[in-house]
């Protein structure tokens, strides 16, 4: 995050940026739900340029069993980028940074998921990213908090979610990946709607308190719009045709 | 796990009495695949790529491309890498961690398939003799697990190669650097294509699905190319197989190939 030289405009003259959004507007996001075989449940989430697809398994058998707990049923998530998914092939192994995704995201699901009535049992989510193209990490919290519903696991909300940021001295919704190169600030959020509450926060970069406060706020409305292509995709499967599970 | 086994045990029984009727679980023809769909371009930050789906068993195939220091002892060819990893949304069986024998014999099997046939002309890729050469990766993401994972790999890498773009580069200072916006096609000289066969008791089924796959007595995987010659065998399984089942399995694979060859083709032009 050094504001780092480029040739990129990111915010030109009437306010339009890079891929042609304006300041305040999210890039296009479209999810399916249901679309593996043997999953319980899954979605596949475009966002932007991002590709994403969540698979599900659970509750089931905890192996190894001392990772089980008698009170409740446990999250386990992993955030995994295909070696295709980014311009450099990517070493197939997990690197430090897919296992810091991973912990935040399980920590953001969490909030949301009602585990105790499943002791000793575990939830697996596995998120692979097939393209990458910034904010990978709200995409696949989004993609995976429609695969928990569409798994059936009882929830208290959908997590939805969304970055803000800032970039040509901008404050910016839904950064994308020049953005977050050339920019100044990435800061996402993942949130519960009707909870009101956030569940993810992280921050690179350099904000003002009341830049801050901007991007909160401009990054919760980013979530709302969200979680209503998060509601319309769980419909589409299970409301639409008389439902098929 | 005992109990999954007096499960197959039972499955296995069901699916030999079908046999003995000439019938198969999922109602297919004993020389019958499932049907293929191939979609090329699914990820356009990479090179080359393909989803193919062979019924319920789903592959995304990606192709990365990049200049690389060759091997010493051959300086004067491409780089061609292909592996394969099974995902864990593929299947509640499925572990992470480091692969197991049966997913590297799946990325070796892949890759040889596609190496012995001599599908892209590697000494087209040189750069500068012993010091720069093209580098092909083609890595699979198995996503949805229902049965015959080396014929969908084999699709997938096929058609990923097939459609791919190879950047061009220029030497500068003995550096290779992209040059930008220009791309050429990749010398491709033929199309291979596996096929896996199953052996249960005596009979010989094609494309097993995940039932059969699972009771199966003995495996061979033949990849032929689109002269219709054999160019890789893999054989797998606790039993074995007679000279006569090796003739026909042989036969087989080339009629088979070449239906499967024409929908890997007609995905490279109709797509993308």
């Amino acid at each position: 995050m050094g504001g780092r030289d480029t040739d990129i405009v990111l915010l030109d003259e009437n306010g339009i940026r890079s891929d042609g959004r304006k300041v305040n507007e999210t890039r296009k996001v479209s999810i399916k739900a249901g679309v593996l075989k043997n999953a319980n449940g899954s979605a596949y989430i475009e966002f932007g340029e991002n590709k994403i697809l969540v698979g599900v398994y659970g509750p089931r058998d905890v192996h190894p069993k001392h990772m089980s707990d008698t009170d409740t049923g446990i999250l386990r998530c992993r955030y995994h980028m295909s070696p295709f998914s980014v311009g450099e092939r990517k070493n197939p192994a997990p690197s430090r940074r897919e296992v810091e995704i991973s912990k935040v995201i399980k920590e953001a699901l969490e909030p949301a998921l009602m585990l105790k009535q499943f002791p000793r049992t575990a939830v697996d989510v596995f998120m692979e990213i097939l393209q990458a193209d910034g904010g990978t990490r709200c995409a696949a919290l989004t993609g995976a908090s429609v695969a928990l519903a569409d798994a059936g696991i009882p929830m208290r909300d959908l997590v939805a979610g969304c970055a803000a940021g800032k970039a040509a001295d901008a404050i910016i919704l839904d950064v994308n990946n020049e953005e977050d190169q050339a920019g100044q600030a990435d800061l996402p959020i993942g949130y519960m709607p009707n909870l009101e509450k956030i569940t993810l926060l992280q921050l690179d970069g350099i904000l003002t308190p009341d830049e801050y406060k901007q991007c909160i706020e401009l990054g919760i409305d980013g979530c709302k719009q969200v979680y209503e292509i998060q509601k319309k995709a769980l419909q589409e499967k299970y409301f639409t045709n008389g439902g098929t599970d | 796990m005992a109990s999954s086994s007096i499960i197959d045990q039972l499955k296995k029984n069901q699916i030999l009495d079908m046999l003995k009727d000439e019938k198969r679980i999922d109602g297919r023809a004993f020389d019958e695949v499932r049907e293929l769909s191939i979609d090329v371009g699914v990820i356009p930050k990479a090179e080359g790529s393909a989803r193919a789906r062979l019924g319920d068993t789903e592959v995304v195939a990606g192709v990365k491309i990049q200049p690389e220091r060759p091997f010493p002892d051959t300086g004067d060819q491409g780089m061609l890498i292909c592996t394969a990893e099974i995902l864990p949304i593929a299947h509640p069986d499925v572990e992470t961690g480091p692969p197991s024998p049966p997913v590297v014999e799946l990325a070796r099997v892949t890759d040889r398939g596609i190496r012995e046939s001599k599908m892209i002309d590697m000494k087209q890729l040189v750069l500068e003799k012993n010091k720069s050469v093209v580098g092909i990766f083609c890595d699979n993401a198995v996503t949805d697990h229902d049965g015959n994972l080396f014929d969908a790999c084999s699709y997938a890498t096929t058609a990923a190669l097939n459609s791919c773009k190879i950047p061009k580069y220029e030497m500068k200072d003995e550096v290779p650097t992209k040059v930008e916006n220009e791309f050429d096609d990749p010398p491709i000289t033929t199309l291979p294509v596996s096929v896996t066969m199953a052996k249960i008791d005596d009979y010989i089924i094609v494309d097993p699905n995940l039932d059969e796959w699972s009771i199966m007595d003995a495996r061979i995987t033949i990849t032929t190319n689109s002269d219709g010659n054999i160019v890789a065998l893999q054989k797998g399984g606790a039993d074995g197989f007679t000279h006569d089942d090796l003739i026909k399995c042989g036969e087989i694979s080339a009629k088979v190939g070449l239906k499967i060859r024409e929908i890997i083709k007609e995905s490279s032009s109709g797509g993308n």
